[in-house]
This record gives structure tokens, C-alpha cells and sequence, in this order.
């Protein structure tokens, strides 16, 4: 037999137990709420001091499979980097917005970094002021919410190409990543592990003209 | 303004690609030893010997995209395979009921990689390949060919750019196929993408892609862009593609090497 007053210190040493459970979840779920107040908190962007300068948009068209261009005065960083992403995150702005010619949800933020990598230049020198590689960095949560199709996910491919060139006209070839990985294509299509040229040069203007619409 | 229509701009990988596919390396073997064999037998047995000759049959390479695993897009209530799957066996019936002869790369609802789809076009030595998509964007039917830039013909091509023997009759098809939709009164447009599928194909090569017939009503949600779901618009686009590979045929058009 277990005398009573071990059996009453047991109760209480159990209910003690019990409250300090239940406070110390307590102290981790506010100093969780703390640590994401802290994150939000933080400047995302750089204060947009800069004066607004004049940014070229080269805008999909899904409607009959064209960019067009825009021209849009906005604040850009003057870090060529920084410069790069802002100038996608507004594309993806226009696109996430109601009423997009080429909608596809994500905006902003939908590129997470983009990275500026010299070329080498004829004689395999990597020589800063040349030609540039841009690699793109998309988040996952936009690939996987991209629409899926040949025409869509290339119109976005070359409007985030032509936008970067017509911008940053050292800027001659860009590569894609998601989450900093490799990916097959963008949504199920397009291919994402080439290289893409990035050159405004190479695009024809006029019906059908570039698919040989004209019969032989 | 810049208008019109955009061109995939790509360059060939950094990396050097295997010469030869397994196939083409089969081929040269079996080239090798038909040679031997043809030096030691009566050319009365020769014959006998040679694989069969390449049939008389306009042949048309229909390509369901996706299937099994890989769903592709969605729209409506059906994913695009199975989209895919009922345009392929349609135009498979229209194009067998006149005279084509016609290989498909499935005809179910399987996973079929994307090498194995291009081993069966590349060895059906097809004088015309359609890949077929379905997607909810845009309007009526795009087409697209390999932007891949187009190359002198050689007896051997490096695996994943094929095609590019192949693209200025990629782009004639395009333009059949382009002009039998219209005469149907189908929107149409045409785009050069990087589709590894179609940069690998050995034959003149063109990706449909069939959009909704009317643009999609921002007010009535996506079931208005699901107008591609009706079988009698499916069934008008068939018989435009079916009518276009009729006068691709009468061209004289298609053979293997360009
Ligand atoms: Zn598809």
C-alpha cells in the first residue's frame, strides 16, 4: 500500500510538470511570433531614394504570341545586380496584375536573385566591362504556379531576356535556375537548362515571320 | 514597338553531346556488316537480306505529349495528357482513312520518356512529326518549330540538335499547317521555342499547341477558357491538320533527308 502522502505528492508533482508544459510552449510560440516580426520588420529593398530613371519592358503577349515594348519610368538601384532584379520584379508585377496580356501569378517576388557573371571574350579572357551572362534565380513557388504550355512559358523566357539586354545591354546570355537549382523546364515545356541568347538583334518583326509563315 | 513574332534564341550547350545516338550507331553497324555480307552472296540475295525497303506510305509521326506520370498542363477538368491522347488518336483515324500510314508514340495513358518518344519517330524515318499539346492560354492554335539555327544535312547529328537539318522544312510544314487551319477559319500563330523533344527529331518537325477557340473570359473564370474541351473544336482542328499533311503529301514534300 502507498502511504497518501506520497500519492499526494505525486499529484502535484505531476500537475507541476504539467503547467510548466504548457508554459514553456507558451515562451517558444512568443518568441516564434517575435522572431517573424523581426523578419518583416527588416528592409526587403533598398530605400527607393534614387531618382526614377526610364526602364525598357519588353511585355508577353499571349494573344497573339508577341513582346511589345514599354517604356516606364521607375527607381532603379544603381547596383547592375539589384538593377536587374528590380527591372524583373516590375515585369512580374505587370504580369500578376488583373488584366495582364500574359498572366502568371507571383510578382515581385517571384525572382529571387539574379547574378551578373563576365563572359570571356574571344581569347578566353574574363575581362569586366565585357559581355555578360545573367543567371536568373526564380523562387519555386513561381515555377510551380507558372501556367503550363509551349507559348507561355517561352514568352516569359524571352520577355525576362530581352528585358535584362534592353536594360543592360552587356548582358548577352542568361541562364534559369529555381532555388538556386537546376530544373528541367519551366513548367512541364520550355526548356530551362540551356542557354538562352539575349539579344534584341535576333528578333524579326511582321506577320509569321519567324516561324516561315509565308508558304515555300 | 517591337512586334510580331518572338524567336527562342539559343545556342548550342556549352558541352560537347555523344556523336553518335545508339541508333545511328546501330546503323553504322549494321551499314558495316550489310557491306560485308554484300560482298559474299549473290546479289539475288541480297534482296532477302536489306531491311525493308521504305514504304511506299506517306508516313505522319503523331506524338502525344505528356501522359502517365507527367500530366502536363490542366484546364477544365482533364489534364492536358488526356488531351493530348484523344487529338492523336483522332487525326491517327482522319490521316489512316486517307492513305497515310501513321505511327504513334502511345496510345494510352502511359509514361513514355522523351528519348524513347524520339527512338520511335527518328526510326519511323517519317516524312512529317506533330507533337501535340493543348494549353488554356492564348487563342486558337499555336505553332511552334526549333529555334535551334539550321544546318547543313550530314549522315550523322549530334543528338540534341537534330533538327537543325531539318528546320527550313520544319518551317514549310509550319506554313501548310498554318494555311490549312486558317482556311478553317482557326486563329493561329507561330513561335520557334526550345522544346528538347522536337530538337531531336530527324524529321521536318513541328509542336501544336491547341488553345481555347475564343479568348478566355476574364468574368465567367477558367470553365470559359475550358472552350477547348469541345469535341467539335477538337474534331475542326483535326481536320485542318489531317487537310494540311494532305497537301504536305501532294507537295512531294517530307523525305527524310533534306
Ligand atoms: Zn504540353
Amino acid at each position: 500500500m502507498i502511504p497518501r502522502y506520497q500519492t499526494i505528492l505525486f499529484i502535484l508533482l505531476l500537475a507541476a510538470s504539467a503547467v510548466m508544459g504548457v508554459v514553456l510552449w507558451q515562451l517558444r510560440e512568443h518568441a516564434h511570433k517575435r522572431l517573424l516580426r523581426g523578419q518583416d520588420s527588416a528592409p526587403t529593398q533598398a530605400p527607393t531614394v534614387t531618382p526614377a530613371e526610364q526602364a525598357t519592358l519588353l511585355i508577353a503577349n499571349d494573344a497573339d504570341d508577341s513582346l511589345s515594348t514599354q517604356i516606364l519610368s521607375l527607381p532603379l538601384p544603381q547596383n547592375p545586380e539589384a538593377r536587374a532584379r528590380a527591372l524583373l520584379g516590375k515585369l512580374f508585377d505587370l504580369y500578376a496584375a488583373s488584366g495582364s496580356t500574359h498572366p502568371v501569378p507571383g510578382g515581385a517576388a517571384s525572382v529571387a536573385q539574379v547574378f551578373l557573371v563576365p563572359l570571356p571574350d574571344a581569347g578566353g579572357k574574363k575581362i569586366t566591362g565585357g559581355a555578360e551572362l545573367a543567371v536568373v534565380n526564380f523562387t519555386g513557388a513561381f515555377a510551380s504556379s507558372h501556367p503550363s504550355g509551349i507559348e507561355t512559358e517561352s514568352l516569359t523566357i524571352l520577355s525576362v531576356c530581352d528585358t535584362l539586354n534592353a536594360n543592360l545591354p552587356r548582358v548577352t546570355q542568361v541562364r534559369f535556375l529555381v532555388d538556386g537549382q537546376p530544373r528541367a523546364t519551366l513548367a512541364g515545356h520550355s526548356d530551362l537548362t540551356r542557354t538562352y541568347q539575349a539579344s534584341n538583334t535576333v528578333l524579326e518583326s511582321g506577320d509569321g515571320g519567324a516561324a516561315g509563315g509565308k508558304r515555300p | 514597338m517591337l512586334s510580331g513574332i518572338p524567336i527562342s534564341r539559343l545556342i548550342p550547350p556549352a558541352y560537347t553531346y555523344p556523336l553518335l545516338r545508339s541508333m545511328d550507331a546501330m546503323r553504322v553497324g549494321a551499314g558495316i556488316a550489310f557491306l560485308a555480307l554484300s560482298a559474299a552472296v549473290l546479289p539475288s540475295t541480297l534482296d532477302a537480306q536489306a531491311p525493308p525497303a521504305p514504304a511506299a506510305r506517306f508516313l505522319v509521326v503523331i506524338d502525344a505529349a505528356h501522359g502517365g506520370e507527367d500530366l502536363g498542363g490542366r484546364f477544365g477538368n482533364q489534364p492536358e495528357k488526356a488531351y493530348t491522347l484523344s487529338l492523336s488518336v483522332r487525326l491517327r483515324s482522319l490521316l489512316t482513312a486517307r492513305g497515310f500510314g501513321v505511327v504513334t508514340t502511345r496510345e494510352s495513358d502511359a509514361t513514355v520518356n522523351a528519348d524513347r518518344r524520339i527512338e520511335i519517330a527518328n526510326r519511323a524515318n517519317a516524312q512529317a512529326c506533330i507533337s501535340v499539346h493543348a494549353a488554356e492560354s492564348g487563342t486558337g492554335v499555336h505553332l511552334f518549330v526549333s529555334s535551334l539555327p539550321p544546318a547543313e544535312a550530314a549522315r550523322f547529328h549530334p543528338w540534341q540538335t537534330a533538327q537543325s537539318a531539318f528546320v527550313m522544312r520544319s518551317n514549310a510544314l509550319a506554313g501548310e499547317l498554318n494555311a490549312a487551319l486558317k482556311n478553317s477559319g482557326i486563329t493561329v500563330t507561330l513561335g520557334r521555342t526550345a522544346l528538347p523533344m522536337i530538337d531531336s527529331l530527324m524529321c521536318p518537325a513541328v509542336a501544336v499547341e491547341v488553345a481555347p477557340e475564343q479568348p478566355a473570359n476574364p468574368d465567367e473564370g477558367a470553365q470559359d477558357a475550358a472552350g477547348i474541351d469541345d469535341p467539335s473544336y477538337q474534331a475542326h482542328v483535326a481536320e485542318a491538320l489531317a487537310a494540311a499533311l494532305v497537301e504536305w503529301r501532294a507537295d512531294g514534300m517530307g523525305g527524310r533527308r533534306p
